[in-house]
Order: C-alpha cells, then sequence, then structure tokens
C-alpha cells in the first residue's frame, strides 16, 4: 500500500515541520500535507506588490528554541540579531529597550528597568524550563507527570520566599499597575505595555497580561531577530531538515477531514478526494478547527466539544505592509535604527484607548504599531533603494461590527498610515503599494481559526495543563491516534518549534511505552 | 403600579382544577416549577388503584424536549449509551446518558414519535446540556414541557378503561410502543410505558384538550375503579418496579462536587443499555475503562428479613458490622403487594454479587424509644414486582 505511512502531519505550519522532522529522523516514515502552495504556514516569506516581498504573518523570531535548532541542526541566518526596541516620541526624545539597558528616561527608572528586567526574567527562565515538555496532567498517578508536577511546585518554591510570593501575585496580574508602580516614563511604560498585549486580545489593564509579557521573555529574554530572507527561510530550513531526514511534504494538499474509524484516528482525506492512511495523525491546525471541521464534533464527546468550542480563539492583530519607494523621515533616528524594532505606544494609556474600541467589535482609530524595515538589511526583498515596511497593527477585532468590508480595511489602513505619520510626515508620499491583512484574512489565508496568531488566547485559562483545554493538554487528543502539535498546544505560539517538538516526543515516548 | 413582575408563583398543570376537585388532604410539592400532589386523599387507597384498578397519575411536570432534524438519530446515538437505531418509529426506549467521564446525567425514555422525530422525558431539565451536545450536528432541540399535558394511566383495569374510552386497536400496542388515536378532533398519542411495572399506558395531548380527556378518561373508568393518585403512591410502586430515581439512586453527575459521589450505568446495573458497539457515545472511552478495570459500585436490589423498612440505613458484610459499612440504602419500603421487605441500595464491589447476602442495620422507633437491629438481606436479581400482565399483549380485561 502506497499510501500508508507511519505518521501523517496536517499543515505544513513551522511546528508541523519540527514535529515531522523529529518524527523522520526517529525512522518514521512522515507524510506531511499542506494546504497553501508554500510551506511554513503563518511563517511565509510572500510578494506582496511587485519586487517586494515581506514575512506575511509571523516577522520577529523571539523564541525558536535552541533545543530545536540543536536536534535539527538549525543556524537560521538573521538580517538583524538581538534587535535594539526603539519606542517613539512625537518630539523626536526616542526611547530605546536593548536587554536590561534603557536609554532615554531618568536614572531612576533606567535603574528601576534593570531591577524589573532581573526579577522577569528569573521568572521567565521558570516557565521556559516548561516550555520544551509536556504539561503534566493533573489527577494522573503517572510518574512522570507527578514528578513533572512536583518539579514545578518545587521549582516555585525555590524562587525564596519573597519571590515565590511576588511570582504567585504577579502572574494573574496585569501589566499597567506594575509598571505604573515602578516608571514615570510614559515611553517605556507604553513600550512594556505594547510587550504584554501584541497579538493578544487583551489590553495592559487586562488581567493576565504580566504572564504574556512573561512568555514573550521565556523563550530567551526578550531578544528579538529579524531573518534573512524574511520568516520564510526559517520555514524554507525547517522543511529542509525534514526531506533530509526522510519526510515526504506536499503542499497544494488541503485536508478535507481527518478519517475517524471505531473511535481512532486512521488517516486522512484531502480535498481531491485522495486517501492515506496512517495510526498517528497530527495536526498542526487550531484546535477548533481540528475538532470542529477536521474531525467532526460527533467523533468526540460533548463535555471535550463544549470546551473547544468555548475557546477563546478570536485575533486582534493585523499586518500591514507597506512598498515604500525609500526610507521614511523620522526625527531623531539615524539611519542604521532602521534595522530595529520600532514601535508605537507613546503611553501606558494609549495602548489601553486603543483597546477599548476593540472590547465592542470595532477598530482603534489611534492604532499601537509595532514596525520593522526588513528590507533595511536584506536585498531580497525589495528593489535597491526601495524598501519594504512591516508593521502589527493593533487593534483590528475579528468580529469587526459590519465585517471588514472594503471600506472599513481602508478606514483602518489610513489608521495605521496615519498613526505612522506623525512620527514620519513623509510616509504616505512614500508608498507605492499595501497590503492589509486582518484576522479574517489571516484566518482565510493561513487556515487559523479566528485568525488569532496564537491558535487561542494565551491566558491562564488556556496555558499549561489546559492548554487548549482540559482533556488534551498533552498533544494527544480524546481519539486513539490523533495529536496536536501546533500552537494551540502547549506552550503556544510564537515561532519557537516547542510545541511541534514536544508533539514529536510524546508520540515516540509512547511508543516506546507500548 | 401596574404590576409586572416575573410569574414566581408556582405553576399549575391543565389538570390543575381537576385534581383539585378531587383532593381532600391539600399535601403538594414543587416539582420543576409546578405544583404536583404529594396525595390526594389517602396514600395507601391511591396505591391500591395502582396494583388492583387504575391509577392517574399527572405527570405533565416532567420534562420533554423535542429533538428533530437530519441528524437527529446520529445526535441521540452520541447522546445516550445505547443505540437509538434499534428504536423504530413507533417505539419508546428507555435510556441513560453519561458525561464524558461517563458518569450518568440522568436516565429518561425517549419517543421515537415518527420518522427522524423524537421525544426525550427525563424528571430534571437539560437544556443547557442537549444544546452542548447539539455542537456540530444538524439538529433541533424544543423545550416542550409546557405544550404537552401528559397522564399515566396505570394498573390492572387500565386497558379495559381506555378500551371503553374508545381507543381502537389499543390491543395491539406493545410494551414501550406508542400509537396516535383522535380525541375531539385532536391527536391523542398513548404510549404502554408507566414507572409501576404493571399493565400501564400514558397519554399525551395539548393542553387546550386536557380538562376534556380526564373528563373522558374517568367516565370511562367509573366502572373499572379509576383514581387519580399523587407521587408518594407512585414512589412505592417505582421501588417494587426496581426503578431508579434521580437523586435517589445516583445524583445527577453535573450536580455532584465531591469525587466519586457520581454513578456510572455500570454502577447501576444498566450494563445492558451500554452498547459498545457504537464507535463514539458521550462516556464511551471512560466506561470501556471502567468495564475493564472493574467499577466501584454497585446498584444492589434487597430482601430484607423482618418488616421494618430499611430507610437510610447503612450495608454491612456481615452481622457483626465489623471493618465498616460497605455501603447504604438509597430507597426502601415495605411492599404491600410483594408482602416484603424491600430496598434498594449502593454497595462498594466486589460485595452484592446476586443471591448473596449482607446485612442492613435499621433503627426504628417504638414510644418514643429507639431500637436497633441487624437485618439480614438477600440482594435479587429481578425487580420485586413483575407481573405477567404488564407484558401481555393483548392485555387481558379485568
Amino acid at each position: 500500500m502506497d499510501n500508508r505511512y507511519d505518521a501523517i502531519v496536517v499543515g505544513a505550519g513551522h511546528n508541523g515541520l519540527v514535529c515531522s522532522a523529529l518524527l523522520a529522523k526517529a525512522g518514521k516514515n512522515v507524510l506531511v500535507l499542506e494546504a497553501n502552495d508554500q510551506v511554513g504556514g503563518a511563517a511565509v516569506t510572500r510578494e506582496f506588490a511587485d519586487g517586494y516581498s515581506v514575512s506575511a504573518c509571523a516577522h520577529l523570531l523571539y523564541q525558536l528554541q535552541p533545543e530545536v535548532c540543536k536536534e535539527l541542526k538549525l543556524a537560521p541566518r538573521l538580517s538583524s540579531g538581538d534587535m535594539t526596541t526603539i519606542t517613539l516620541d512625537e518630539n523626536g526624545k526616542h526611547v530605546r529597550l536593548s536587554g536590561d539597558a534603557v536609554e532615554g528616561v531618568s536614572d531612576e527608572d533606567a535603574a528601576g528597568y534593570k531591577r524589573f528586567r532581573k526579577r522577569m526574567n528569573r521568572f521567565a527562565d521558570l516557565l521556559r524550563k516548561y516550555l520544551n515538555k509536556p504539561p503534566p496532567r493533573l489527577g494522573s498517578r503517572d510518574l512522570k507527570d507527578l514528578m513533572t508536577l512536583g518539579q514545578l511546585g518545587f521549582d516555585i518554591r525555590r524562587l525564596g520566599k519573597e519571590e515565590m510570593q511576588e511570582f504567585l501575585r504577579l502572574i494573574g496580574m496585569n501589566i499597567h499597575d506594575e509598571l505604573d508602580e515602578r516608571f514615570e516614563s510614559s515611553l517605556l511604560k507604553g513600550a512594556i505595555s505594547l510587550d504584554s498585549v501584541l497579538g493578544t486580545h487583551l489590553g495592559p489593564r487586562s488581567p493576565n497580561t504580566i504572564m504574556t509579557y512573561l512568555y514573550r521573555l521565556a523563550g530567551g529574554h526578550g531578544r528579538v531577530a529579524s531573518p534573512q530572507g524574511g520568516m520564510g527561510s526559517v520555514s524554507e530550513e525547517l522543511a529542509h531538515a525534514a526531506r533530509s531526514a526522510g519526510a515526504t511534504i506536499r503542499t497544494k494538499m488541503p485536508v478535507q477531514r481527518i478519517v475517524i474509524e471505531n473511535g481512532r484516528a486512521t488517516g486522512v482525506e484531502t480535498e481531491d478526494g485522495q486517501r492515506f492512511s496512517s495510526f498517528t495523525v497530527i495536526s498542526n491546525a487550531d484546535p477548533k478547527r481540528t475538532v470542529m471541521e477536521l474531525v467532526g464534533a460527533r467523533h468526540v464527546e460533548t463535555g471535550f466539544v463544549r470546551r473547544i468550542h468555548h475557546l477563546r480563539s478570536k485575533g486582534n492583530a493585523a499586518k500591514l505592509h507597506l512598498a515604500l519607494d525609500g526610507l521614511p523621515t523620522i526625527a531623531g533616528l539615524s539611519k542604521k535604527d532602521f534595522a530595529e524594532r520600532i514601535v508605537i505606544a507613546p503611553d501606558e494609556h494609549y495602548v489601553e484607548r486603543a483597546f477599548n474600541p476593540a472590547k465592542y467589535g470595532e477598530s482603534s482609530p489611534n492604532p499601537v504599531i509595532e514596525m520593522t524595515f526588513p528590507s533595511f538589511r536584506d536585498d531580497s526583498l525589495a528593489p535597491t533603494g526601495k524598501h519594504v515596511l512591516s508593521a502589527v497593527v493593533q487593534y483590528a477585532p475579528y468580529a469587526l461590527k459590519g465585517g471588514w468590508s472594503k471600506d472599513a480595511r481602508e478606514t483602518f489602513t489610513q489608521a495605521a498610515v496615519k498613526t505612522i505619520a506623525k512620527y514620519a510626515p513623509d510616509i504616505e508620499q512614500r508608498i507605492t503599494a499595501s497590503e492589509l491583512l486582518t484576522p479574517a484574512d489571516i484566518e482565510h489565508e493561513f487556515h487559523i481559526t479566528g485568525g488569532h496568531w496564537h491558535h487561542g488566547e494565551l491566558t491562564l485559562d488556556q496555558f499549561l495543563f489546559v492548554r487548549p483545554v482540559s482533556g488534551a493538554a498533552q498533544y494527544q487528543m480524546p481519539l486513539d491516534g490523533l495529536y496536536l502539535c501546533g500552537a494551540g498546544a502547549h506552550p503556544g505560539g510564537g515561532v519557537s518549534g516547542a510545541a511541534g517538538r514536544n508533539a514529536a516526543r510524546t508520540i515516540l515516548s509512547r511508543e516506546k511505552a507500548a | 403600579m401596574k404590576s409586572q413582575a416575573v410569574h414566581q408563583g408556582r405553576l399549575k398543570t391543565p389538570f390543575y382544577s381537576r385534581l383539585a376537585a378531587l383532593d381532600t388532604v391539600n399535601e403538594w410539592h414543587e416539582w420543576k416549577g409546578y405544583s404536583s400532589a404529594d396525595s390526594l386523599y389517602c396514600e395507601d387507597m391511591e396505591y391500591f388503584a395502582i396494583r388492583n384498578a387504575t391509577a392517574v397519575f399527572d405527570l405533565t411536570p416532567m420534562t420533554k424536549y423535542r429533538i428533530t432534524g437530519p441528524d437527529s438519530l446520529d445526535y441521540l446515538n452520541r447522546l445516550v449509551t445505547r443505540d437509538m437505531a434499534k428504536i423504530r418509529p413507533g417505539r419508546v426506549a428507555y435510556a441513560v446518558w453519561c458525561d464524558d467521564q461517563g458518569k450518568v446525567i440522568d436516565d429518561g425514555t425517549i419517543f421515537h414519535l415518527r420518522e427522524g422525530e423524537y421525544r426525550l422525558c427525563s424528571q430534571e431539565r437539560h437544556f443547557a446540556w442537549l444544546q452542548a451536545a447539539a455542537i456540530g450536528f444538524d439538529v433541533t432541540i424544543t423545550h416542550e414541557t409546557e405544550d404537552v399535558a401528559a397522564l399515566a394511566v396505570q394498573g390492572p383495569t387500565s386497558f379495559s378503561v381506555l378500551n371503553n374510552m374508545g381507543l381502537q386497536g389499543l390491543e395491539e400496542l406493545k410494551p414501550f410502543g406508542l400509537a396516535h388515536f383522535d380525541f375531539e378532533g385532536t391527536e391523542l398519542m398513548v404510549s404502554r410505558t408507566g414507572f409501576t411495572a404493571d399493565l400501564g399506558y400514558e397519554l399525551w395531548i395539548v393542553p387546550d384538550k386536557a380538562e376534556a380527556l380526564w373528563d373522558a378518561l374517568f367516565a370511562a373508568g367509573q366502572l373499572f375503579g379509576i383514581r387519580a393518585i399523587g407521587t408518594h403512591a407512585l414512589e412505592l410502586a417505582r421501588i417494587e418496579a426496581g426503578f431508579l430515581a434521580a437523586y435517589m439512586e445516583f445524583l445527577p453527575a453535573d450536580e455532584t462536587v465531591r469525587t466519586g459521589r457520581s454513578r456510572s450505568p455500570l454502577e447501576l446495573g444498566l450494563d445492558w443499555l451500554v452498547d459498545f458497539k457504537k464507535p463514539n457515545f458521550n462516556g464511551r472511552r471512560a466506561l470501556a475503562e471502567e468495564k475493564r478495570d472493574g467499577s466501584t459500585w454497585r446498584l444492589v436490589k434487597l430482601d430484607i428479613e423482618g418488616n421494618k423498612p430499611a430507610h437510610n440505613s447503612y450495608i454491612f458484610a456481615n452481622a457483626k458490622a465489623s471493618k465498616g459499612h460497605i455501603g447504604f440504602i438509597t430507597s426502601a419500603a415495605w411492599s404491600p403487594v410483594c408482602k416484603q421487605n424491600i430496598a434498594i441500595g449502593t454497595v462498594r464491589t466486589p460485595h452484592g454479587k446476586p443471591g448473596s447476602s449482607v446485612w442492613v442495620e435499621i433503627y426504628y422507633q417504638r414510644e418514643m424509644h429507639w431500637n436497633r437491629m441487624m437485618a439480614k438481606a438477600t440482594v435479587v436479581d429481578k425487580p420485586f414486582w413483575f407481573p405477567p400482565r404488564r407484558g401481555a399483549t393483548p392485555p387481558g380485561p379485568y
């Protein structure tokens, strides 16, 4: 039988590629089926205007896990590594954050930032340890689960009494209150607020935003890098690793359904009617899509379906791509600063106000923006002398009141451009083409329900033992032979490869045990 | 000031006027928002109407849901543990439904009214669960408790009463069958079902026709000893039948807080209702595991020596009551028709195998003073009361 594989991975997102590469390395005959014509899922580079290319969704690397790089011998080429974050000031008195140092604020703030980061990094290190292992099952009597759970408790206790109290106090808290207590610089508070809410449906006053900040630090203390050739190059490298290990990757092969027979996964069926068989089917799709569309609610039980149905997974971040005929002028920035990460979040209240309309299904008239000029050090992305601006613009709610019509998109694009123009007055003249990807577009183009980067909000109630939901938090779905390996599984989104790696390890260790 | 407050008083069923006219003791309780009679004149007489003549019980407050749509069969098959494909139109199935942990949420009856159209009846309300179970299915769930008036007509002369009322062809109706008749230009549904393990029927009609139906029924039953009854008499008949009641033999799983306080169908003696041949139903994975590893609890029907009902008693493995109890009684009664001291209880496995003996600690009061006795009890596996007339088709005239 030609169509029988040891494992079939549905979706060649970066996690799917990591998972398939690791399984193939372990000697498995792996098939990866990808709906789009490029591998990478939301980690792709593509042309959006004649001669201009950009990372279509994810555009910065925070936390590609060293374990993944080591095991798959990856060495992504970076056009900018360890980028400084420059938070723009209308009068040109920008604040620069780099590692634990901050410039452009008072000495007290600079010293306070160092202390703040020291503590946050300590907590983030604690989290990081758990990013790279499957979360323990609660109520389990399995020794491994109990050990991991015990270790987690021990690690928290080992922080010391004061730090443990601080960790437990902060983990569910909102970032605004913590920042307000510690800092006076609005720009500094704005920048950290933005880092805490990027890619979520949360404002800085929403509970849980300290955890999202910690998650951002957990990968590599918040170090940010821009890959050479855009994010697609990382995916290509992963695909190469998978193929070299023997995996078969087929693009333009959308999976119609995961075949369930007698309560177990037995393969997949593609939209063109082909059937591929395997007793191990691994879904890189988000949990909702996996259960509701690919598997079908009737094949799983009601309580589980209800939890999946109620997963919060509505995206709120849009991606804006501008083709520019030259770099814009921003007062107070030197030319080399265009290699850095530039953010517009002048103060923490600005960020919260940007979030306010999103609660009621409206887009922000004054959005927060994270932008980079990936073409600045990368000729492959734009014609010589011309540039690409890649920006994450918030908030653009998935379920926009009235829908994402042409007018609604134009309004939001204009709001973003006008916001940038406050700092770069010549930006409008420089635009030769633009592209806006709302969460609705991200859903459509990358097949992510709700267009949420993380395949589901990254909050305490959808984290660790309960990510995406209890009953599926250890990559194994409540159907024999069916696994999750995407951002919807622990630990979550970001181009980290952790979920894909953990899933592969879970599958291999189960096989060993059986 | 105009009063627009939400109606908070107890609802009256469409039969209330008729029940109230017969009521002499004024003992009522609340049943899912409705007034329901404990008893109307004398519990004992009402009970003997069930076993010796015809008893009429107002079961309108019973929760009823209509399930329709192209996926209704698939929906029900995922919802309940038994195979609903075997229940053809015109048939009724007793069923239990479980949560994902394989614990019973409730039991009830499912009426296959017409091809692809069902009615689910249960003691408790389950709209939220039924709606959650409908995610991904093309079905419509309608709560229709208020839209259907229902009477249980139970007892040896019940067939004669209904026959006398003019329901032609009723003799063909087998247990767990249903049929539609014309009643004054309206559809009257009759099912051969009940909560008494006796010959009996249930009548279903639109509320507008409720009083007319009652009157016709009582006119036809006059010579057959027809009597209206309350829940106390029915409860005694229920225990004799060995049927389960929610909040007695089990707690609805979604109402329990502590672990181990809910029960699986296997722990309630309902193995026969669990069809593992179905590839998926709510609770299947957990129940398959339980079947493999063994259950914690076992439901027992007990025939107890003596005549003191074992209300709320602990059950022990031996007469000395050493090593602690092995379970407890959930329902108990002196059965007048069986002349037996009967009870239903729950014990830890491996105790309680059919035919084995256990000991029940009974406390009873005599002239203010309390006495304690250890009574020997035999575990029986058949219902206490199961007369041949219950299954006879055609039913004999009495």
